[in-house]
Formats: structure tokens, sequence, C-alpha cells
């Protein structure tokens, strides 16, 4: 598996998670898909605002159904799917957690950027397998 | 018959459709004709007690069905419907702090 992104966008997803810190956050990865490929390719980002609550941002994020909807309507305009989705782990490294395994759905990727003190340092991207078990890495390929 | 939008991640357990035509005169039925029809979807659809997963939502045009009458919400042949997953995550480590001797 593998989530292809350009520098331009990986420099937008950074840029929303950089300002975020030292809170989590978070954005959707549209694309053109239809959940069965291997490697998915990013065409656009959406970021949005973390909406766990306040005092639990520094180690969690949400984004509600709402913003989905909205992140699925606007995918749509632009021709594309939502493939995934990026968040920060602030002074932490890039790694899934447990939480994020359980709710995690299958296929999307999910891109991690670790943000040490301020500054985006290394991401992996993670899929959940599909009996739910486990994530795997997939690999991060930047044209 | 009502539609029922199939987010990305899930369309390989309903054949690959991103819309299916379902029958049925409530959110529920409506569901419970969609999970017939595509059985592999109940596992990402549902916990192990038969419930809606927290993070799976289903929007009748603009408006969460939890927000009208659940799973009780009627639904009309030209009703569209989606489901639609919200994210959450996070890195499992809380903070600490240290203890000042």
């Amino acid at each position: 598996m593998t989530l292809i992104i350009s520098p331009e966008l990986y420099y937008q997803i950074t840029a929303h998670l950089q300002a975020a810190y030292p809170n989590e956050g978070a954005g959707l990865l549209l694309g053109q898909a239809n959940g069965t490929e291997a490697a998915k390719t990013v065409k656009a980002v959406l970021p949005f605002a973390n909406k766990f609550e306040s005092g639990e941002q520094y180690h969690r994020y949400l984004i509600t159904a709402q913003d989905m909807l909205q992140g699925e309507i606007e995918a749509e305009k632009l021709g594309l799917d939502v493939i995934g989705v990026f968040h920060s782990h602030p002074d932490h490294p890039a790694q899934a957690s447990e939480y994020d395994r359980e709710h995690a759905l299958p296929w999307y990727s999910y891109l991690i950027v670790s943000v040490q003190k301020g500054r985006a340092a290394d991401a992996h991207s993670w899929v959940l397998n599909d009996d739910r078990a486990k994530f795997v890495e997939e690999t991060i390929q930047q044209t | 018959m009502p539609t029922i939008r199939i987010p990305t991640p899930l369309r390989p357990y309903a054949a690959n459709s991103a819309e299916v035509a379902v029958a049925g005169e409530t959110v529920g039925a409506v569901l419970g004709d969609l999970t017939n029809r595509h059985p592999d979807l109940r596992k990402h659809l549902y916990n192990d007690s038969g419930e809606l997963r927290a993070f799976v939502n289903v929007f009748l045009g603009q408006e969460d069905v939890r927000h009208l009458q659940g799973v009780h919400t009627p639904v009309k042949a030209s009703d569209q419907l989606r489901i639609v997953p919200s994210v959450a995550g996070g890195q499992s480590q809380l903070r600490t702090y240290p203890i000042n001797p």
C-alpha cells in the first residue's frame, strides 16, 4: 500500500498541524478512488478545526460527522472522494495508537505527523486491516 | 426506492457501489435492508451489541438522524440517505506533570 502526495500538499498539511500545536490538528485527504486501490494519490487536502473538547485536544482530535458531510460534499464537487485522514501527534511519535485503531475505518489512509516543539518532524501512514485487528504501515511517496 | 450513499472505505463491502437503492419506510428498515443485501457491511456499521458504532452517522439530507427520530425516522421513496463516518483519534499518552519534591 502506498500513499502518494506532492510536496505542495504535504506542506499544506504540516502548516495546518504546526498551527494547531500544542494541540492535535486534523483534516481530510481527497483523491480519486473506489475503495479497492492499493495506491492512493492525494489530490487535495481539507483542514478542519479540532472539535474534541478543548481540554483534551493535546492528545485527541475529532472531525465531526457534520464536518465529514461537508468534506464529502466538497470532495464530490471536485470530482474526488475522501481517501483518508491526517492528524498530528504533538511531541509524540507518528505511531498509530490503540485509540486511533478503535476509531478507524478500513482502507482509509491515516497519515500521522509528529510535531515536535511546534515543527513537523517525521510522518507515517497507516491502514486498518480488513478484520479491524491492527494497523499496517503503508509507504509514503512524495512526488 | 430511497437511496443510501456509502462512504469510500465501505464500498468494497457493498459490491463496490457508491450508492445503493434500498427498501424501507424508516431509517432502521432501510439499514436493515442494506445489511441484508450486503451482510459484510454489518461488522463495520454495528458493534457487538448490535448498535450503530459511535462513529457511524446516518444523514437524511443535511440532518443527522440522531437529531430526528433515530432509526424510527420516516423515509420517503424519494429520499437520499448517506452514511457518514465521524473521525476521531489521537495519541494514547496522557500528559504527565513532574512532581516537585
